[in-house]
C-alpha cells in the first residue's frame, strides 16, 4: 500500500519551516525504504497548524501538526505502528483532515480546491472539476456568460463590492478592436492574503476565471497585476500559465476551438495605492500609478484606453465556481445584496488565525471566538480591525455586527477585502490612528491635497492630542481634517484614512490621553 | 560576475516594443544591478520614447526602485497592521539596534540593507520578515538575530567552498 504524504508550498508554509520538514520526510522515505510519494500541495488556509503535514491511506487523509523536521521522526514511527490511523496518539496527530473543525464549517466555493492537491498539476485540478466552468462559458453566448454573473449576485472580492455582472456587461456593450481583462492581484491591506492562497494553492482557478471574463466580454489580452511582496505566488503564475499554454487553456486556440486568450504577470513595485483600479491601470501602461479620475470608467477607457474589465484574484476565482456550479448554487449562500461567500482572513493577534471561507453574514465574533479561539497572546481582545489599512477599529459592541457590505457601511466600517485583524490590552489605538495617517504619507499617489498633505497634517495633529497640547481644539480640528479627507479625496486612500483613526478617537478616547486629562 | 550581466542595451531592446514595458524593464535593470543607476535614465528614455522626467518620475514613484546599491542582502521588516499587533514595533527596533543602521541603510560590511515593508501576506503568522525572496514568520527579536547570524554562516561557508 502506498501511503501519499502532502507537505503543503504556500508562502504561510515555508515561513515557517515546510520545506525542511519535507526534506526530514524525503530522508526518513528513503531510510525506511518506505513505499510512499510526497506530493507538495497547497495549503489548506489553516495557518496556525502549519506546517500541516496530511498523510493519506486507504483514501482518507489525516493530518499532523505543525510539523517541524525534529517532529518528523516520531511522526513518522507512529503512522508506521498503526493500522488504523484513526487511533493514532501522537501528540500532533489532528486526525481526520477534512474533520477538523475549524475545516468542517466551512463553505468552500473558491477555495474548495485550495491544498488538496499539488496546485500545477493539471490532471488533478482537472479531476476536482477545474476547467468545466470553462467549458460550459464556450459552449454559451457571451451574453450569457455576462447573464450568469449577473445572476449569481457577484460582487467585486477587491473591497469596493461593486457588482461584476454590470461591469461586465459595460465592456460587453462597448465596442472596440482591443479590450482586456486586468486581474488586481496588489493585495496590499494589511492582514489579507487570499489572493496569494488562490494563486499560490489553486492558480489555474483564476487563470479558467480570467479566460472565461475576456469570453464574456470579448477581451483576447489579460494582464495579472501583482504585487512584488509575493516571490512565491510569482513563480507559481508563471509555471501555470505556461502549462496552460502547452495545453490549450491559454493560447489561440482555447480547448480546441478559435477562441483565443493570452495572459501575461506582470509585477508591481511596491505602492500600495496601486491596489486601485485606476492608478494600477496607469502602473501597468508603465506610468506612476497615479488615480485616475472616474469618470470615464475603466470599463469604458480602461488600459491603454481600451474597455478593460478589471477584477480582484475572489472575483475572478469565483467566476470559475459560478459557471461550474451555475449561478443559483453560488446565489443560495450569503444575506441581503451580499451573494455567495466570503474569504475571512483572520490575522494579527489570534490563536488560530487562517483562512475561513463563509457565506456572508457570520458575525465578527463568530469569527474569531469560534475559528480564532481567541488571541495568540491569550489576553483580552481590544480592537478588530476589518478591511486593511484603510478600515475601522471596531470595539467589543460592534463585533455582533454580521458580516455584510451594506450592514458595515451602516456602521461607519467596510469588510473591504475580508481582512480581520486582531489586537490584544495592549495595543495603544492612538499610534494606530497615528500609524493610520503615517502610511497615507507613505503611500499617497500625490495627486490631491487633501490625501498627500491632509496626511501629514493628521500625524501632526494627533501627536498634539496625544501630548495633551490645546486638547479640545486640536480634537475639533482631526475631525474638520477628516471631513476634509473623506469628502475631497480621489480615491479610497484619502476618503478612508479617516475612518481608522475616527473610530480609534470615538471608541478608544483613553488612549489619546483624553480621559486622564478631563479627571483632572 | 559583470560579464554574466546583459549588457543594458539588450535589456532595453527586450522591451523596447512591449506595451507599458517601463516597469518589467526597470525591474530587469533591478535584477541585473541591484539598483536601478542613473546612468541607465537617458538610453531608456530614448529607447522608449519618453523625457528623462518621465523616467525618472517613474522610477522615484515605487519603493522598490532603489537609485543606489544595495547590501548583498536585503533585509526587510513588515510594518503594517497585523505584525504590529504581535509585536513588530520591538522587533523594527531592535532589528536597528543589533545592525546598527535605520531603515534604508546597509551595514558597514556591506552585508544587510534593511527596508521596511508594508504587509508580505503572512498575517496570520506575524510578525513577518522577508530576506531577499524568502520570507520568515513569528519573528521576534531572538528569531531575528538567528536569522542574521545565518546570513553570516552563509557567507563563512560560501567563502570557504570556494577557496
Amino acid at each position: 500500500m502506498t501511503l501519499r504524504f502532502f507537505i503543503p508550498k504556500d508562502t504561510t508554509a515555508l515561513a515557517l519551516g515546510a520545506d525542511k520538514t519535507a526534506v526530514a520526510i524525503h530522508e526518513a522515505i528513503e531510510s525506511g525504504s518506505l513505499d510512499a510519494q510526497v506530493v507538495r500541495n497547497g495549503s489548506r488556509g489553516m495557518f496556525w497548524l502549519e506546517p500541516l503535514v496530511e498523510v493519506e491511506v486507504n483514501g482518507k487523509r489525516f493530518a499532523f501538526g505543525p510539523v517541524l523536521s525534529p517532529d518528523v521522526a516520531s511522526v513518522m514511527d507512529s503512522i508506521a505502528i498503526e493500522d488504523d490511523l484513526g487511533l493514532c496518539d501522537h501528540p500532533l496527530f489532528l486526525g481526520e483532515t477534512n474533520n477538523i473543525p475549524y475545516f468542517a464549517q466551512q463553505q468552500r466555493l473558491t477555495f474548495k480546491r485550495s491544498g488538496l492537491g499539488d496546485p500545477l498539476c493539471l490532471d488533478t485540478y482537472q479531476a476536482l472539476g477545474g476547467f468545466s466552468g470553462l467549458r460550459n462559458a464556450l459552449s454559451i453566448s457571451a451574453q450569457a456568460i455576462v447573464d450568469e454573473i449577473k445572476n449569481s449576485g457577484l460582487r467585486g472580492r477587491g473591497g469596493a463590492a461593486f457588482p461584476a455582472g454590470i461591469k461586465w456587461q459595460t465592456v460587453l456593450d462597448t465596442s472596440s478592436e482591443q479590450k482586456y481583462i486586468v486581474c488586481n492581484a496588489d493585495e496590499g491591506d494589511s492582514g489579507t492574503f487570499a489572493d496569494r492562497l488562490l494563486m499560490e494553492s489553486d492558480p489555474y482557478q483564476l487563470i479558467e476565471g480570467m479566460v472565461i471574463a475576456g469570453l464574456a466580454v470579448g477581451a483576447t489580452q489579460g494582464y495579472i497585476y501583482l504585487r512584488s511582496e509575493y516571490p512565491v505566488a510569482h513563480k507559481i503564475l508563471n509555471r501555470a500559465i505556461a502549462k496552460s499554454e502547452e495545453a490549450d487553456f491559454l493560447g489561440d486556440s482555447i480547448c480546441g476551438t478559435d477562441r483565443r486568450f493570452n495572459l501575461e504577470v506582470r509585477l508591481g513595485a511596491g505602492a500600495y495605492i496601486c491596489g486601485e483600479e485606476t492608478s494600477l491601470l496607469e502602473s501597468l501602461e508603465g506610468k506612476r500609478g497615479m488615480v485616475r479620475a472616474k469618470p470615464p470608467l475603466p470599463a469604458i477607457e480602461g488600459l491603454f484606453g481600451k474597455p478593460t474589465v478589471v477584477n480582484n484574484v475572489l472575483t475572478l476565482g469565483a467566476v470559475s465556481a459560478v459557471l461550474e456550479q451555475g449561478s443559483d448554487h453560488y446565489k443560495n449562500f450569503g444575506m441581503g445584496r451580499s451573494r455567495g461567500t466570503l474569504a475571512v482572513q483572520l490575522a494579527g493577534n489570534v490563536k488560530r488565525g487562517g483562512l475561513i471561507e463563509l457565506a456572508f453574514g457570520v458575525t465578527l465574533r463568530e469569527v474569531v471566538e469560534k475559528f480564532g479561539a481567541g488571541t495568540h497572546s491569550g489576553r483580552p481582545i481590544k480592537a478588530i480591525q476589518v478591511g486593511g489599512p484603510l478600515g475601522a477599529f471596531l470595539p467589543e459592541s460592534q463585533w455582533d455586527t454580521p458580516l455584510d457590505y451594506e450592514t458595515f457601511s451602516a456602521i461607519k466600517a467596510m469588510i473591504g477585502h475580508g481582512g480581520v485583524v486582531v489586537f490584544d490590552d495592549t495595543a495603544d489605538m492612538a499610534a494606530q490612528a497615528r500609524f493610520a495617517m503615517e502610511f497615507c504619507v507613505v503611500e499617497s499617489c500625490g495627486k490631491c491635497t487633501p490625501c498627500r498633505i491632509g496626511s501629514t497634517r493628521g500625524v501632526e495633529v494627533i501627536d498634539r492630542i496625544t501630548k495633551n497640547h490645546d486638547q479640545d481644539n486640536n480634537v475639533i480640528l482631526l475631525h474638520e481634517l477628516c471631513d476634509t479627507m473623506e469628502m475631497g479625496s480621489l480615491c479610497a486612500m484619502g476618503g478612508m484614512t479617516p475612518f481608522p483613526v475616527r473610530s480609534a478617537l470615538t471608541h478608544f478616547e483613553e488612549d489619546f490621553g483624553i480621559n486622564s486629562r478631563r479627571d483632572h | 560576475m559583470l560579464d554574466n550581466k546583459k549588457p543594458l542595451e539588450q535589456l532595453i531592446e527586450s522591451y523596447r516594443t512591449v506595451p507599458g514595458g517601463l516597469l518589467p524593464l526597470l525591474h530587469e535593470v533591478k535584477a541585473t544591478y541591484g539598483y536601478v543607476p542613473d546612468y541607465c535614465v537617458k538610453p531608456i528614455a530614448v529607447a522608449l520614447n519618453l523625457s528623462v522626467a518621465e523616467v525618472n518620475g517613474v522610477i522615484s514613484f515605487y519603493h522598490d526602485f532603489n537609485t543606489q546599491p544595495v547590501g548583498k542582502n536585503v533585509v526587510q521588516i513588515c510594518r503594517a497592521e497585523a505584525c504590529q499587533s504581535m509585536g513588530s514595533r520591538d522587533v523594527e527596533d531592535h532589528a536597528k539596534h543589533v545592525l546598527g543602521i535605520d531603515y534604508g541603510e546597509t551595514t558597514k560590511d556591506g552585508m544587510v540593507t534593511l527596508e521596511p515593508v508594508y504587509c508580505l501576506g503572512n498575517c496570520a503568522c506575524s510578525p513577518s520578515v522577508r530576506i531577499n525572496d524568502d520570507i520568515h514568520a513569528r519573528v521576534d527579536q531572538s528569531r531575528f538575530e538567528e536569522l542574521i547570524n545565518d546570513l553570516q554562516k552563509t557567507v563563512t561557508v560560501t567563502a570557504g567552498a570556494g577557496s
